[in-house]
């Protein structure tokens, strides 16, 4: 039976209540939200005087109005010490969603931490220690004590590449320029840990290494080029489900022709009609079918090729445009380079793709023709080209990002209106780090190290493998193992003395033990393995920057206060690297302790000023003060000034300016917008000093608009990205050897692994255990009726999902769930990676069988169509 | 409240396009509830009307009717679905009822008669009739408010009460 909250009336905002700007802290796109806070024994009215909406309040409201929020949006938080009324609600003056709320962001105010309502109350509140058998609370001050001892024990006898991190490097809720500045300027600066991978993937790599290869940041256009273009083409990507309000907000008026009149406005001079879409995907998503619905079935081309092939469509696009003389001739002389080799290394026939892809000529080349075919009156076509975990998770990740990028490049469709090609993004950016160049390319694979026995301490930023990585359950075997001979050792020896404490887990580790600290904000699969947890707050529970898939970078202010003693994980890593310095004081080695200085930073803006702001090129205008001024708009990264201040120098960075350090390994630092980490601090930045000034700050609307990249002589290069099959070792054989491909992917109602939703009673009414959406046909030859629970298996390992009858899946192509609590499809993934160590989730093939009849969980359960039908 | 006449009048004409009942307008003969009388001491929760929506023998299977409730401005729908389901009442237990209004952004919601499900042309959310109004498919973050019905010895079916908030008051009684 349907959840349902029973809720029959909820709080008026009164007109006085405070108001917080508040970034979405789920996913890339980063609606804007405001909070409003007031007291708990205040109300307002329905009287138009009474209420924030200035509103009368006795009467129905219309659609999309301002003046409602719903149940999930309110609830009863803690701030300054006192319990308040909070109600977070999309903003309608905010230009990225325009009052749009998701199934996730609209949910914030019911994922805070309650222990009025009831709500989150997983979230931890003291840092927690493995102390007689179990986890017990303790103080920062002991837990920071043990947390430092074992770690300078373990680099005193292995260096520092005993030390192993897993950590965030995002921006929203676990990341933000803060947080990753505080645990960068640990592992990087204080320290030069290699053995350090990022929350989804097995190493310190970036996710689109060839597009920066290339010289073009990944996130080089903006929103309003989806209403601008003539096509859109979406490769692996889900954006309906998984970008929700940047598809509705953006993409949605292109197809239903609403954006014509700015595309008249700003683009005169040249035809224009609503978009058309281009979709690469094996699987027929909601997006799909949202696209026919708005534009036509006759503008859109939903591409579904054999999984994995995106490159030979990709190659074959680029052969027949440059064949067709579609290429932007000016462009590719003047803004790029290595155009002939690439095109004549990539030579690939419709037919050869046709072959490979399982699509027909005619399909490839209409969808060619779409890409690049001049507008009537000769205009060059306006292409946007956008791509997420599809290709970024899929085979080959380098040279198929590379083939995709090379047909936006040879079309002039990077840097100019309505063009691009982006990576869609999963959270908000948030990167700013030191220098990551002493990691190597490759990058250490770190899962399979420390299967394989490497590493004495392990600290954990706000991941949890044990849902999301690839090989997991030899993973979780083999770690669980180790960190277990170190909890055995812990159990034998009293709390309260600290030396032989130290040396029984140091012992327990050079027998191939594993002691490893949790920072996070809630007690994670992971963490079931941990020895210490360490509480961390959250957006909201502290004032966090991020930016999200156009640049824009917004502040969202703190609006309540963390759960119990929790800490930002920037004022965490501080007090870790205090207490490494005394320890290594203590021990005599000043010369290692007075590397730990720097740290003394007393709140998130410490950090913000301390990192961001001396640091990314272009922070020395960006201070919080400024951003508060800013709201949910924000400004476009990187900031070229002030308004009303001296006229600042835009454009492109192309490595002919001083100090800034341009690709190679530290490219990482870009994350995908142009400027990157500057080699020394902006003269006069100030570490601790707060900026009261509140002037606007000037942003860049979209990247390479001068026709500059990011490389030496500023000229993007063509690559050379020849087929080669399913590049990860054993794939192929897996394809053949087992009957049902596990795709595998997001859905609408979850955020990330579930790791807030799990607590959520409306979602885990919806997704109890993950789906694994099967065509009917083949659940009736399996003995499957909906909702029975299946085992997924290969030679990787088995894990758990419901079955979810479609009839939009093709026979033996299957789609689970991924990074879901109940049932891990890391599980099946091989631990093959590509040259980079980049994972491969999406080509896993498996077997499936029965476990169990539906349990009575899924009563009543909704086993229907999610795809919207039109009226009648 | 012009924007307000707007929707519930848009709603009852996409809905009814939607279900492709050119004639139910006079279905949607509901009785405007009574305010409650003013209580010296405001009860927890709010006072529903008891409001007669249809009689049992106008329904047909998977023919849905047009009604409004708690109040005029608030449309919604009866579904005979000719199966016991969740919240179904009368000899079968398949007589449900639910708000048009979209949880999500107060877009009016239309049948699918062979999915038998509320879609929404706003968002392309869809709620399943057969599970309780779930959100088998959307943005909204409540599944689908549904009312709480009572058949009477003569067969007249009366809503009663609601189980979520509706969309666009704060009080589901205004």
């Amino acid at each position: 039976m349907a959840y349902k909250r029973q809720t029959d009336r909820l709080p008026i905002i009164p007109a006085n209540a405070k108001e917080h700007n508040v970034t979405c802290h789920y996913c890339i796109v980063g609606c804007g939200y405001k909070a409003y806070t007031w007291d708990m024994d205040q109300q307002g009215t329905t009287e138009p005087g009474g209420n924030k909406f200035n509103t009368d309040l006795s009467k129905q409201q219309g659609a999309e109005t301002e003046a409602w929020y719903s149940p999930s949006m309110y609830n009863v938080v803690r701030q300054n010490g006192k319990d308040v009324h909070l109600v977070i609600k999309p903003d309608p003056g905010c230009v990225v969603n325009s009052g749009l709320g998701s199934i996730r962001g609209a949910r914030m105010a019911e994922m805070t931490y309650s222990p009025v309502r009831n709500t989150e109350l997983q979230r931890l509140t003291d840092p927690m220690v493995w102390r007689y058998g179990q986890m017990q609370p303790t103080s920062w001050e002991d837990a920071l004590d043990l947390v430092a001892r074992v770690t300078a024990a373990v680099i005193n006898e292995q260096g520092e590449d005993g030390l192993f991190v897993s950590a965030f490097d995002h921006g929203g809720a676990g990341g933000g320029y803060e947080n990753t500045w505080g645990t960068g300027k640990l592992y990087f600066t204080a320290m030069k840990v290699k053995n350090i991978r990022i929350h989804n993937r097995p190493a310190y790599n970036s996710e689109v290494h060839a597009t920066r290869d290339m010289g073009v940041g990944e996130l080089n256009n903006c929103y309003e080029d989806a209403e601008l273009a003539d096509t859109i083409v979406a490769v692996g990507a889900n954006s309906l489900e998984t970008q929700t309000n940047y598809f509705l907000n953006h993409w949605v008026p292109n197809l239903r022709g609403i954006s014509m009149d700015k595309k008249k406005e700003q683009l005169p001079n040249e035809a224009h009609a609503p978009a058309r879409v281009i979709i690469v995907d094996p699987r027929r998503t909601v997006t799909v079918n949202a696209c026919e619905i708005e534009v036509g079935k006759d503008r859109v081309m939903h591409l579904a090729i054999n999984s994995g092939t995106d490159l030979a469509l990709f190659n074959a696009w680029l052969t027949y445009i440059a064949d067709k003389g579609w290429t932007d001739k000016a462009f590719i002389q003047t803004s790029t380079g290595n155009f002939d080799q690439a095109l004549t290394g990539n030579r690939t026939t419709l037919e050869e793709a046709a072959r490979i892809t399982g699509l027909s000529v005619d399909e490839i080349r209409q969808s060619a023709e779409w890409i690049a075919q001049p507008k009537e009156g000769g205009a060059r076509r306006r292409t946007m080209f956008a791509y997420e975990k599809g290709l970024i998770w899929g085979n080959d990740n380098y040279r198929t990002n590379g083939a995709l990028v090379n047909v936006a490049l040879a079309t002039g469709n990077i840097g100019r209106p309505g063009g691009g090609c982006v990576r869609l993004g999963g959270h908000q950016e948030g990167y700013s780090r030191p220098s990551d160049a002493h990691v190597g390319r490759p990058a250490p694979y770190v899962d399979q190290l420390l299967i394989g026995g490497k590493g004495g301490v392990h600290h954990i930023w706000g991941c949890d493998h044990y849902k999301t990585t690839l090989n997991a359950l030899k993973f979780k075997q083999a770690y669980k193992r180790r960190t277990d001979m170190v909890k055995d050792a812990m159990s034998a020896v009293p709390w309260g003395d600290r030396p032989a404490m130290v040396a029984a887990i140091m012992d327990a580790i050079r027998k191939g033990g594993l002691f490893s600290v949790d920072v996070d904000i809630i007690p994670t699969q992971i963490g079931q393995a941990a020895h210490v947890w360490l509480p961390a707050a959250t957006s909201g529970e502290m004032n966090l920057t991020s930016m999200n898939g156009e640049r824009r970078m917004r502040l969202t202010e703190r609006y309540m206060d963390p759960p119990g003693r929790a800490m930002p994980d920037c004022l965490i890593a501080a007090r870790i690297a205090n207490n490494l310095e005394r320890v290594f004081r203590e021990q005599g080695k000043n010369e290692v302790a007075d590397r730990f200085k720097g740290f003394d930073w007393k709140t998130e803006e410490d950090a913000f000023m301390d990192g961001y702001h001396q640091h990314e090129k272009g922070g020395e205008f960006v201070t919080y003060a400024r951003l508060r001024a800013m709201g949910t708009n924000g400004f476009q990264e990187p900031a070229i000034g002030l308004e009303g201040g001296p006229p600042a120098a835009g454009g492109t960075t192309t490595g002919q300016t001083a100090g800034v350090v341009l690709q190679g390994p530290a490219i990482q630092g870009a994350r995908g917008k142009e400027p990157v980490l500057l080699a020394s601090p902006q003269p006069g930045g100030s570490a601790a000093g707060v900026v009261a000034g509140s002037e606007r700050i000037v942003g860049t609307k979209r990247l390479y608009a001068d026709g500059k990249f990011n490389t030496k002589d500023g000229k993007a290069v063509f690559m050379e990205t020849k087929w080669r099959g399913l590049q990860a070792a054993g794939k192929e054989e897996e394809s053949k050897k087992f009957a049902f491909l596990i795709n595998n992917g997001r859905t609408n109602h979850v955020w990330q692994s579930a790791y807030l939703d799990q607590q959520n009673d409306f979602v885990v009414d919806r997704n109890p255990w993950p789906f694994i959406e099967m065509h009917p046909d083949d659940m009736a030859e399996l003995g499957l009726k909906p909702g029975d629970l299946v085992e997924v298996y290969n030679d990787n390992g088995s894990t758990q999902a419901m079955a979810y009858p479609t009839d939009r899946a093709r026979r033996k192509q299957t789609f689970m769930l991924f990074g879901f609590p109940s049932g891990v499809q890391g599980n099946v993934v091989s631990a093959g990676v590509n040259e980079f160590i980049i994972p491969n989730y999406k080509q896993t093939w498996g077997n499936i069988r029965k476990l169990a009849d539906a349990p009575e969980a899924l009563r009543g359960y909704s086993f229907k169509s999610k795809e919207y039908t039109p009226p009648a | 409240m012009k924007r307000c006449d707007l929707l519930v009048d848009v709603g009852r004409r996409r809905f009814l396009s939607g279900a492709g009942l050119a004639a139910a307008g006079a279905a949607a003969t509901t009785m405007v509830p009574q305010a409650p009388a003013r209580a010296a001491t405001a009860p927890a929760r709010v006072t529903y009307p008891s409001a007669r929506l249809v009689n049992i023998k106008d329904l047909k299977e998977n023919e849905p009717i047009a009604v409004t409730y708690p109040d005029a401005d608030a449309p919604g729908v009866i579904i005979k679905l000719g199966k016991a389901v969740p919240g179904g009442v009368g000899p079968d237990r398949d007589v449900v009822g639910f708000t048009t209004m979209c949880p999500h952004k107060g877009f009016p919601l239309h049948y699918n008669h062979e999915r038998r499900t509320l879609n929404c042309s706003g968002h392309y959310s869809v709620f399943d009739c057969e599970a309780g109004g779930q959100e088998t498919w959307g943005h909204a973050t409540q599944n689908l408010p549904q009312y709480s019905l009572r058949v009477d010895a003569n067969g007249d079916v009366f809503a009663e009460g609601l189980d979520e908030l509706l969309y666009g008051r704060l009080s589901n009684v205004l």
